[in-house]
Order: C-alpha cells, then sequence, then structure tokens
C-alpha cells in the first residue's frame, strides 16, 4: 500500500517537473524593467521565424530566429514602440512574419469570413423555419383514404 | 430553381476542394521578398578575409550587382559555389558574398579552398545586414541594379537551368534599361 502511494508521489512530482523543462532558447538578456522583458516576450511570440514557420521567435532555436530576437531586443533597447518593431520586421520579411494578420482589403475575407458564413447560416435556418407548413397536410382525406383509415381503425 | 438551390451545398464543397486541393501543392517556403524594388541597406562590415577592412555600399562597383548571402554551415552553398566560380567570369556583373552566421576562420578556409567568386565577402557575424535584407537561410542570392535597387530576390542554390530561367531573362532587362537611360541623359 505504501509503495502504491510512493509511486504516485513520484508521478505527480515528475508530471510536475517534466511541465518545467521547456524545450525553449536560452537568452540571457538583462532588461531594463520588467515592462520591456513582457514586451520582448509578447513581441517574439507574435512574430513568426521565417525559416521554421511554425514556430514563433520565442520558440526557435534557428540562428535567423536569435539575430531576430536579439534585434527585437535592440530596438527595445533604444525605446522603440511596439509597432515601429513590427513595421520593421514587415517590412523587411513581409506580412508573413506576422502571427496575426493585419485587417487589410487582402484579410478581409480571412477576419470576416466566419462572421460572414454565421450569419449566412442563420439567414438560412430562419428562412426555413418560416417557410410554412406544406400545403398537403391540409389536404382533406378522399374518400378511398377515408374508407382505408375506417378499415384500419376496426381491426385495432 | 428549387432544384438548383438542392446543389448548391455541392457546388460551395467541390470549390472549396478544388481550393484547397490547389494549397497542397503549393511550396509554403517560397516567400516573395518585400525587399524587391527597395534600395539596397546601408552596411558597415568587415570583409571575411581582413578583419580591418570596413566594407560599405561605397565599395560596390558600379553595374549591376550579385548578393550571396552564404556561410560554411550551408549545404546548398557547397553545392553552388562551383558554379558562382563560374558566373563570377563574366563581367556584366560583380558577385558580392554576405557571409551569414559564421565564424571568420572557417569562411577564409572555405574561400581560399573553394575558390573565391566574390568581389567582397562582407562578415555578418550578426546578422545585421542579413536580417535588414530579410534573408531567412543561406543560400539567398540578391540582383542589385545600377542604382542599387534591389531587383530580385532567390532563394536556394543555383545552376545553370535556374540561371537561365531565373535571372539571364532579368539581367538583360536591367542591362537594356541601363542603356536606353544613358542614351537618354547622352542626348540630353
Amino acid at each position: 500500500m505504501l509503495n502504491k502511494y510512493a509511486v504516485i508521489a513520484l508521478l505527480a512530482v515528475v508530471t510536475l517537473f517534466s511541465s518545467l523543462v521547456l524545450a525553449t532558447p536560452v537568452d540571457t538578456y538583462v532588461f531594463k524593467d520588467k515592462v520591456t522583458e513582457i514586451r520582448f516576450n509578447a513581441l517574439n511570440k507574435e512574430l513568426r521565424c521565417p525559416k521554421c514557420q511554425n514556430q514563433n521567435l520565442a520558440d526557435s532555436n534557428s540562428p535567423i530566429a536569435a539575430d531576430l530576437r536579439r534585434e527585437v531586443y535592440e530596438m527595445l533597447q533604444q525605446g522603440k514602440a511596439d509597432i515601429e518593431i513590427v513595421n520593421f520586421m514587415v517590412s523587411r520579411y513581409g506580412e508573413f512574419v506576422l502571427y496575426r494578420p493585419r485587417v487589410s482589403s487582402l484579410t478581409y475575407l480571412l477576419w470576416f469570413g466566419p462572421a460572414g458564413l454565421l450569419v449566412v447560416g442563420v439567414i438560412v435556418v430562419v428562412i426555413v423555419l418560416r417557410r410554412k407548413p406544406v400545403k398537403n397536410a391540409q389536404k382533406p382525406l378522399s374518400d378511398d383514404q377515408k374508407d382505408k383509415l375506417d378499415q384500419i381503425l376496426k381491426y385495432k | 430553381m428549387g432544384q438548383l438551390i438542392r446543389f448548391i451545398p455541392l457546388i460551395l464543397f467541390i470549390a472549396l476542394g478544388v481550393i484547397l486541393f490547389r494549397g497542397l501543392s503549393l511550396n509554403p517556403t517560397e516567400l516573395p521578398s518585400a525587399m524587391i524594388g527597395k534600395k539596397f541597406p546601408e552596411f558597415s562590415l568587415t570583409s571575411v578575409l581582413s578583419a580591418s577592412q570596413k566594407m560599405t555600399t561605397a565599395d560596390f562597383k558600379p553595374g549591376i550587382k550579385l548578393v550571396n548571402v552564404w556561410g560554411t554551415w550551408c549545404p546548398s552553398c557547397r553545392y553552388e559555389h562551383d558554379y558562382l566560380n563560374k558566373l563570377s567570369k563574366t563581367s556584366r556583373f560583380t558577385i558580392y558574398g554576405l557571409n551569414y552566421d559564421d565564424e571568420r576562420e572557417h569562411a577564409a578556409k572555405w574561400l581560399n579552398e573553394l575558390g573565391n567568386p566574390y568581389e567582397f565577402s562582407a562578415f555578418d557575424e550578426e546578422g545585421k545586414l542579413s536580417v535588414n535584407l530579410g534573408v531567412y537561410a543561406a543560400p539567398e542570392t540578391f540582383v542589385v541594379d545600377h542604382s542599387n535597387i534591389i531587383r530580385k530576390r532567390y532563394a536556394g542554390p543555383l545552376n545553370p537551368q535556374i540561371w537561365q530561367n531565373e535571372f539571364e531573362p532579368l539581367i538583360v532587362q536591367i542591362e537594356a534599361e541601363f542603356l536606353a537611360s544613358s542614351k537618354y541623359k547622352g542626348s540630353n
């Protein structure tokens, strides 16, 4: 019994620590204040690594990502605004570096497409629901049908 | 009309299928460069072969320039190097190297052993110029015209076929443009 608890405790400890071992690159940047550090981390999450396309700058170990992180750091140290840093990256690497594409005529479909589809869906549902019941249901039974119905009811 | 409405979902489905199927055959690493039509960024970097020599855009010779991004860590750069050596024999353009994220000794050894197709190679240890150029991998080759405007970025190793298809027409075009503009200036 004791063994069972020991195993569970061990597993709990292992699980706890495994979540701390993340394979993220380690840079030793020193920031002038906490806000800058938060901005640095936020920018690195928003910017895509151009080489390893499904990772952001914060995730990637590639040399280009390290260079771009350093570039972000230096611009932050120079007191540049977030938007200036983002513009710097976009002017060199294109819109592609943004994980959250900007709203522009090119991305309207991307941004508003889902909402548009939802509206279309709601309209279709409303039309279907408001459609008048089928006329057939109101037709009186023909004589033949009445006879058949009587027969069925009689036997029941 | 009622019959037609029944087919709308099928039509939409087929249209979406065609679009997504086309997406499967696209190459996501083929990114358009944001630098086309822009001026070649200013830089001040040392030469690979001499740590004391500062190179800047002022050191570019007049004429058409090919700027090739390379590194000794890059196998495809090794593959294209012989072809670059051949290309460098022409007088139609000058080839410049941009050595990216490398070690100076390795880079210098590479040039001494394999031949040096470059007028000079800028040593971009921190990737300053490379980031300004929007480089994301090596090899990449930029075509820069007479007025230092970037006209093309090609990502991947060069070979004769790619040269014929991708570069030769552009070089011919730039040469013609330059000829036309110099004639115009001459007649004034």
